[in-house]
Parts: structure tokens; sequence; C-alpha cells
């Protein structure tokens, strides 16, 4: 499990227009980009000391290629991060207000308590 | 010494800005009735005369991330720009810079941790709507300076309840014996039941309309044994995923002080949350 990357990608995805736009456009191609380049990246330091260990596992790197939020949700992503990005993603195409947001409820219903867990 | 000239505690809704500025076809139903309560709870700062804002809350995965997460942190720089391009594109909040009282800043991080709390600090600080909404709803001039302070509600492993009661305590005896002639009011935004991310979310209430009832009336009447005794870590899962945010408030129910019943309180049943509204006048309780 490598909550802390699932984590990462949806923080540094949501934080930057342009990543968004790319990842709705195209998420399988986007997630092999960012992997590839970004995932090993310390945001507070410079490109040369970054880390050489993170990789998404095969259920990760699926879910976030098909945008898939009810599988991060079970693989312990961390919900507002989800909800977040996912709200950048797809609420403009919904004519209802808070329609994305009701139909990712939904989506999640089969859920009950206790929630997975979203330590990292 | 400082005079804390109020002590108030409230619901972040970010919602509101929006709400509260649309017009026509675009203003939701509910909007007059919200802005006519915020007014009132606006008059509770006003009539305090406040010098500065010591304010309470907590980011949202904005400058803060989990390869170096503070569990308690004080800002202390002499301005603070305010929200995230993420907080314009889903709530409409706009941009904002504040000032900073790195005075207060100081005397706080050096006698809070002489106190016994590690405290964090930052001297770049972006704030975000848990500090902006009260802003926004409480003193939308934003003219007097502010000393933010953030708690990790969000990023398990978290401070447990007790914790921030403690933290509030403290909070409370350091402004009271800062050497000064100043009036600080100490506002802290936090969550009642709420749910992010989860099947529970964006419903017609809260999460949880009970918890929210019993909630309210611990914070209304400082009922902080109450509290104590039924919130943990455990059971703030069982309202809404992100109920930990509750924890801001019994903060503030820590600055309050035990017992000490809320000189205002207002509330107002919302889609998706229950907003309320506390404030405490410990001059007039003295």
């Amino acid at each position: 499990m490598s909550k802390y990357l699932l984590n990462k990608f949806l923080y540094t995805v949501d934080r930057d227009p342009e990543l968004v736009e790319r990842y709705r456009a195209d998420a399988r191609g986007a997630v092999a980009w960012w992997e590839a380049d970004r995932a090993n990246l310390i945001l507070n330091c410079p490109a040369g000391e970054r880390s050489t260990w993170l990789t998404f596992t095969d259920a990760e790197r699926e879910a976030l290629a098909t945008h898939d939020y009810p599988a991060l949700f079970g693989l312990g992503a961390h919900p507002f991060l989800t909800l977040t990005l996912f709200i950048a993603l797809f609420e403009r195409d919904y004519d209802e207000p808070l329609g994305f947001q009701r139909e990712y409820a939904a989506r999640l219903s089969h859920w009950s308590l206790p929630y997975p867990d979203i330590s990292t | 010494m400082a005079t804390v000239a109020a002590v108030i505690a409230s619901t972040h809704h970010p919602f509101y800005y929006r709400a509260s500025t649309s017009t026509g076809a675009d203003r939701p139903p509910f909007a007059d009735e919200w802005v006519t309560k915020i007014e009132a709870f606006r008059q509770t700062l006003t009539r305090a005369r406040a010098d500065m804002l010591v304010m309470v809350g907590s980011d949202h995965f904005h400058q803060l991330w989990l390869d170096n997460m503070p569990q308690f942190l004080i800002g202390k720089a002499p301005f603070y720009d305010a929200n995230f391009y993420n907080e314009e594109r889903e709530f409409g909040l706009p941009r904002m810079l504040v000032r900073g009282d790195e005075d207060l800043s100081g005397y706080l991080l050096r006698q809070g941790i002489d106190a016994g709390f590690d405290l964090a600090f930052s001297n770049e600080l972006r704030i975000d709507h848990s500090i902006t909404c009260p802003l926004i709803t409480l003193r939308p001039e934003t003219d007097l300076p502010i000393v933010p302070i953030y708690t990790n509600i969000f990023a398990p492993p978290l401070p447990r309840p007790k914790r921030f009661v403690e933290l509030g305590r403290t909070i409370r005896q350091l402004v009271e014996s800062w050497p000064t002639d100043k009036r600080v009011a100490i506002i802290g935004t936090g969550h009642l039941s709420l749910e992010l991310g989860g099947p529970r979310q964006f419903g017609p209430h809260g999460p949880d309309p009970e918890f929210d009832r019993k909630a309210v009336g611990w914070i209304a009447s400082g009922d902080l044994e109450s509290a104590l005794a039924e919130v943990s870590l455990e059971s703030l899962w069982l309202p809404g995923n992100a109920t930990h945010g509750f924890m801001d408030f019994m903060l503030m129910m820590g600055v309050a002080g035990e017992n000490v019943k809320a000189d205002y309180v207002d509330s107002l049943d919302l889609f998706h949350t229950m907003e309320a509204y506390f404030t405490w006048y410990p001059e007039a309780s003295a």
C-alpha cells in the first residue's frame, strides 16, 4: 500500500490548473507521466534531491488511470483530496447544483462504518 | 495585561461568500436568512472593540503537507496572503491579504513552548478558508491584524481531544498574561458533524443531527466534562468522516472556560452541515 503516494498525486494535481485538465483529458497518460517524472520529487527539495523508492501498486495505478474514485475510497486515499480533485474534474458535466457531489455519495453508498483506514 | 475582548467559535462554511454575494437566479433560497444570521453574529465581534484577532483554524492540505506535518502551528509574519486556487475554483473565494501581529505571535510561541506545547511556526504562511471564512463573516473589512494558529484535524495521527482543550486553555492564559493594554478577540472555527468524500456527504442536513444537537449544547453551556467523556478520536468517525474538525470547537471551549455559558448562541440547519455560532464575553463574567 502506498496511500501516501496516492494522496501526493491527488494533492499535486489538484493544486495545478494545467494538471487538472491534463488528468481529465488523458487519465492514463497523466498518471504514467506523473509516476515516472513527479512521484519522487520531494515538494520542498530541489529536483536533484528526489526520493528513489516511491511507486504505485497496480491497483492504485489502475484506480487513478480510470478516474475510479470509489476504488480510491476503498484504497484509503484521503477522502478530502479525492473529493476536491474530482469535483474539479467532473462537476462541470452536471446541470444541477451539487449533482456530481450527490452521485459521488451514491456511488459510495455500499460502504458502512468503519470506512477504510486513511492513516499514512 | 491584554484583555480577552471576546471568544468566538463557529463553523466555517466555504459556500457563504458565494451565497451571500450572488443575485437573481443564482441566489440560493437560504441565502437571505443566512446573511441575516451572519450579520447579527458579526455584531458580537464589533461590539467587543478588539484590536487584534487570534484565529484558530486548520489548513486543508494547502500549504501543509504529509512530508512535514505539524500538529499545532502558529504563524509569525507581518502579512498573510490568503486563499488558494482550488478554493477560488470550488467556492469562488477571493484572494486576500491580512496583516499579522508578530509581537503576539512571538509571545504565544515562546510562552507556549515553555508551557509544554512544542509549537511549530511559519514565517511565510498562506492562510486558507478555515481562517478567511470567519474573516469574511465576522470582519470583512480585514482591518485588524491576526495571529493564525493551525491545528491538525485532518491527517492522522492526530492529537487527542483533550490536547486541543489544553491548548485552548493555554492560549487563553497566555493572551491574558501578554504585557500590553491591547484588546484581543480569540476566534476559532471547526465543524459539527461533517462528511467529505464519503457516502453521507451533501445530504439535506448534516450527517448526524443528533450529534449536532448534543455538540451545540456542550459548546453553549461550556460542558467540557460531557464533551471529553463522549468524544474520542475513534468516536469522531461515527458522526461523519470529517467530524474531527469538532476538536477545534473543543479547543475554543478550552479558551472560553469550563462551564462558562456562551453569551450568544445561534445555529442554522443547512444542507450538508449545520452552521453554529457562539460568542463569550469574558469581561462580563469576570
